[in-house]
């Protein structure tokens, strides 16, 4: 290769050259080890002992949780502060004597016997993340910060901190879906949503404070400051404040009126369930399960045998969310999947009439009407009207061989998660029963026997193995009622900043698009009219002095070791054209009409307020001041009933017209 | 390769003398050492970052790790391309390089993202690019051909002037952004492509005394007339380091928090009891004092195997400008070595309380994509070099 005289290395004057580099690098090393081993080695005692001792300390000021709000700004729960007695065990002393000297002088100052400060200490570990102090007692009085300062060395580990705990104006109001905070878990830091997060963070745990934890929880500030060799902060030491940001609240879709409704009527009628929802838009408008509880319990420390009794059987299970989370069967309620899957799949037409003669028997066995009742010849709405189940029977019994019937009902959101926005349990999911369920349970020894139509015949009624919940009966009917729409159920409508301002808007949009032909939405729709407005419907007793037309479907669900029937009753309003689905559930409640049914009524007496209480003064007026013709009709207002305030309406048009003439 | 299955089918016995895939890929003619040392570098950076930034991006405790990691690897594939490229192409595209540099580091300026309180990188879809960073790379390759280009072209002075020129424009307007570490670290880069490039002994004297002039009259006549050049945490920072202690909260604090930190090592580190850079004593223990972390985690074991680390790679570097088939070779390396000398030495003497706060990050353990990534191209250019010298001892041409 040639290489022309200026681009050839000068071998001798750039020797010199890199030597001195090579030079400087060495002194340059040799400078940095020995600093390095100057520090670490000579004076690394000394400088362990500083960093030890350091004299800059900071804490962390917590910063508040958002709130979380109905869907017209009521608080359903804020925060109030509270002084925690707090422990922090790896600071306590060493000497077993020693510590519980200790924690038994602590114990006297707030009432505690030493064995329950132990027990506390043991509980409270198991549950909290190691490293986190340990609150052993909450909302203790100010005089103890004083006394614990004004006592520097006796009380090492101790700390009186001003923490934030949730506070809950309307006691127990939905309290399931609002769920609860507490101390994030070991196991939580190891994995899932708070993974490595610190130690005793406060985090949502069940309910919305989990599911939009990231939207209520608030960053904690920093305050870094000087102390002295006593751990003391030195007057005016602050150095760097950053300032906590409190967290954004959550506006829900809940409409307090039809939540307060919904709870009134399942206390009056025992344990149970409710949901009512927009059928356009899947907003919650009222959600409750009964028995409930105050979730404030989560705020004060709570006992092992506390948290039994909320979680236990005996108690009714009030932690339970039942609307969501339930398994069970629907009774007569179902028959809106059956009559779906006999009208798309061309098995029956709304002329097709069955004989309904009682009973119907398959393979030996006889399944019959409830009550005995026979009601001859019927098309499918008188079916729907009078509830009858051999109608349903036969078609059930006609769909067994194939997945019809199982096909329709996922379709209509049956047996699948409901993508609701609160953390739900396995059972959430339910369970259509079907021939490859069975099956496969059969081949695995798990049941006694295989498929057979029996199975399909009380699927059709909504008895035998199906699981479902409330929820998922809302979405079928809301599915219905809106023309084939599967909405996405959610609780969270509006994210606002600490001022009030939105944020965004929370719309999770519908989850798919069912085909259903018209004419059977038609049919179905007037089956569900007649049930509560025909001379044989089920619920026509309940319903035929409410002013506003509705559809609606009764439910008697028999449950194997249960004495009384479970009552269900759903209702679409207004009819023809529903805004709103709402289902309740009594389980012990007997017969759809006995129980379900009024509780029904009493929360579309809430939805529908404002639109009632027109009408009975529009019906006053018009026999009082028979001239006033121009009142908007009931029917208008009955869609747009959330945009309306309670203002006397008839007042104000009474005053215009005053003035006018 | 669909050609080359083909080819040998047809006439398999011109292949027998197939190169093998790493023949091809220039692996036997690399630096392996040199290699090592990076790969050992960003491998204790990601192992570091993993155990001590747990906590700082609350939600997601690999943040840090995963980033750094990701940046090493391209910055390793990146370095195995430009060891395949011959460098003396730089030569040939060197005011293309040049114009690149001022363009990027003037656009920071129009279009820049701002972080604490200063602009130097763009935000990119992926990670925010630092054009200086890269400039550290690119500034040497341009100058060094430069300097061979304009050798005898002039008088030495009007040379020494005209490099001295080139290379203080960027450096000058990254100082504006202003980022002093990097536009010393620029500055030191001209001087050590000029120092290889035969400029006389006499020339530096001068530009020594001129700098002392300089820095005096920025530091101590300039604020006094009222016209101060620095902001004023650069010069507090620069002259706490010869007060420290004097504001507890101020920089000279954080640098002796950080020698604290070290020295609380002892022989064998404190692991996870590493309080004072796990409890925000030490700041930027991500970045710039992130060998603070390494001396309180992993104490003089761990901080002498790093300095190792870097002192096997200068020397290798230094023995690659020894290597080098041609002059503009030389150059480049001798920059680039420099460049590395000096960026280890300002920031761990940083760390250790011997040398002011700059803001240099240490090259391959401090967290940045940028910086990983130039230094990672650098070394790509040293391998070049090496592949290069050793392809034309045997008298075979580059691909």
């Amino acid at each position: 290769m040639y290489l022309r005289p200026e681009d050839r290395a000068r071998p001798n004057r750039m020797a010199l050259r890199i030597a001195v580099v090579g030079g400087v690098a060495v002194v340059l090393f040799a400078i940095l080890f020995f600093r390095l081993w100057s520090l670490q080695i000579l004076d690394g005692a000394e400088n362990l002992a500083e960093a030890k001792n350091n004299r800059t300390r900071s804490t962390k000021i917590v910063a508040p949780r958002g709130k979380i709000l109905t869907r017209n700004g009521e608080v359903l729960v804020d925060n109030r502060t509270s002084l925690a007695l707090q422990v922090d065990t790896s600071k306590l002393p060493e000497d077993e004597a020693a510590k519980n000297a200790e924690l038994r002088e602590l114990g006297a100052l707030v009432n505690m016997k030493l064995p329950r400060v132990l027990e506390r200490i043991e509980e409270e570990e198991g549950v909290v993340a190691a490293g986190a102090p340990i609150t052993v007692r909450n909302d203790v009085g100010y005089q103890l910060i004083y006394y614990i300062e004004e006592h520097p060395g006796k009380f090492p580990g101790v700390t009186v901190e001003k923490v934030f705990v949730r506070n809950y104006p309307n006691e127990n109001e939905a309290a399931q879906v609002l769920g609860h905070t507490g101390e994030v878990s070991e196991e939580e830091l190891e994995k899932g949503p708070y993974k490595g997060f610190e130690p005793g963070e406060v985090v949502g745990k069940e309910g919305l404070e989990a599911s939009y934890d990231s939207v209520l929880r608030g960053t904690p500030g920093i305050s870094r400051y000087q102390v002295n060799a006593l751990g003391e902060p030195t007057p005016g030491g602050n150095l760097t404040t950053t300032p906590p940001v409190p967290g954004k609240s959550l506006k829900l879709t809940i409409n307090p009126a039809v939540q307060r409704a919904g709870e009134q009527a399942l206390s009056e009628r025992g344990a149970g369930a409710f949901v009512s929802m927009n059928i356009h838009t899947g907003e919650i408008l009222g959600i409750g399960s009964d028995p409930t509880y105050d979730p404030a319990v989560w705020t004060k420390t709570m006992s092992q045998k506390e948290y039994e009794s909320l979680a236990g059987e005996e108690g009714g299970e009030p932690l339970f969310n039942r609307a969501v989370e339930a398994a069970w069967p629907t009774g007569s309620t179902y028959k809106l999947m059956t009559a779906l899957a006999g009208l798309e799949n061309d098995y029956v037409t709304g002329s097709t009439v069955v004989d309904d003669n009682g009973y119907i028997e398959l393979a030996g066995q006889k399944f019959e009407n409830s009550e005995g009742a026979v009601n001859g010849p019927i098309s499918l709405t008188h079916a729907f009207e009078v509830s009858s189940d051999v109608y349903f029977y036969k078609l059930g019994a006609r769909m067994w061989n194939n997945n019809d019937l199982q096909n329709w009902s996922h379709k209509m959101g049956i047996g699948d998660p409901t993508g609701i926005d609160i953390p739900t349990g396995e059972s959430a999911e339910g369970l259509v029963p079907s021939r490859q369920w069975r099956d496969q349970l059969f081949e695995e020894e798990l049941t006694e026997r295989p498929w057979s139509q029996g199975d399909d015949v009380q699927l059709a009624v909504g008895q035998g193995d199906l699981q479902t919940n409330p929820l998922q009966m809302a979405i079928a009917y809301a599915t219905l009622g809106n023309g084939g729409t599967v909405v996405t159920p959610h609780l969270g409508m509006e994210v606002l900043d600490p001022a009030g301002r939105v944020l965004r808007e929370i719309d999770p949009g519908p989850r798919r698009h069912v085909d259903i032909k018209p004419e059977s939405r038609q049919l179905i729709m007037e089956g569900l009219h007649l049930a509560t407005s025909g001379p044989g419907g089920t619920a026509t007793s309940v319903f035929n002095e409410f002013p506003i037309e509705i559809a609606g479907k009764t439910g008697t669900a028999e449950r194997a070791g249960h004495a009384y029937n479970m009552s269900w009753f759903i209702s679409l309003a207004p009819y023809p054209n529903p805004n709103v689905v709402t289902v309740v559930v009594v389980e012990e409640g007997g017969f759809g009409a006995e129980s379900a049914a009024p509780a029904n009524k009493q929360i579309l007496e809430a939805y529908f307020h404002n639109t009632l209480k027109k009408e009975n003064e529009e019906e006053t007026k018009e026999t009082e001041e028979s001239y006033e013709g121009e009142v908007g009709s009931g029917e208008e207002a009955a869609v747009e009933e959330e945009g309306y305030e309670e203002v006397p309406y008839v007042e104000e048009g009474a005053e215009g017209t005053g003035e006018g003439g | 390769m669909m050609y080359a299955t083909r080819a040998r089918q047809a006439r398999p016995e011109l292949f027998e003398d197939r190169p093998t895939i790493g023949e091809r890929l220039g692996l036997a003619r690399m630096d392996w050492v040199l290699a090592f040392a990076a790969f050992g570098l960003i491998g204790f950076s990601v192992f570091t970052l993993g155990q001590a930034t747990t906590h700082d991006v609350p939600g997601s405790p690999d943040y840090y790790v995963e980033r750094q990691a990701i940046y090493g690897i391209v910055g390793i594939v990146g370095m195995f391309i430009v060891s395949r490229i011959d460098y003396s192409r730089f030569r040939e595209l060197r005011v293309g390089i040049y114009t690149f540099v001022c363009v990027s580091i003037a656009l920071v300026f129009v279009f820049g993202f701002a972080a604490l309180g200063s602009r130097r990188s763009f935000e990119l879809p992926f990670f925010s690019f630092q054009p200086s960073e890269l400039a550290k790379l690119l500034l040497v390759l341009a100058l060094a051909g430069f300097v061979i280009d304009g050798a005898r072209r002039s008088s030495p002075i009007r040379r020494t002037i005209r490099y001295l020129a080139l290379g203080l424009a960027p450096a000058a307007m990254v100082f504006l952004q202003p980022d002093l570490g990097t536009s010393l670290v620029l500055v030191v880069g001209t001087l050590a492509v000029m120092y290889f490039g035969g400029v006389p002994w006499p020339h530096f004297a001068v530009i020594g005394g001129v700098m002392t002039v300089l820095i005096a009259s920025v530091l101590v006549v300039a604020p006094d007339v009222g016209h101060p050049v620095l902001k004023e945490y650069q010069e507090q920072r620069l002259t706490s380091f010869l007060n420290p202690s004097s504001d507890p909260a101020g920089a000279g604090y954080q640098q002796d928090q950080s020698m604290v930190a070290i020295g609380a090592g002892q022989k064998t580190g404190r692991g996870n009891q590493a309080t004072q850079t796990r409890l925000d004593f030490v700041p930027e223990r991500s970045t710039d004092f992130i060998f603070a972390v390494i001396g309180e985690r992993y104490g003089f074991m761990g901080a002498a195997f790093v300095l190792s680390l870097y002192a096997l790679l200068i020397w290798r570097a230094l023995r690659i400008v020894t290597l080098s088939k041609n002059r503009y070779g030389i150059l480049i390396a001798g920059g680039i070595a420099v460049e590395l000398l000096f960026q280890v030495f300002v920031n761990v003497g940083m760390c250790l309380g011997i040398m002011p706060i700059t803001g240099i990050p240490l090259p391959m353990m401090s967290y940045g994509g940028s910086s990983v990534l130039a230094t990672f191209l650098a070394i790509g250019v040293l391998q070049s070099i090496n592949v290069q010298a050793r392809l034309s001892r045997q008298g075979r041409f580059a691909w």
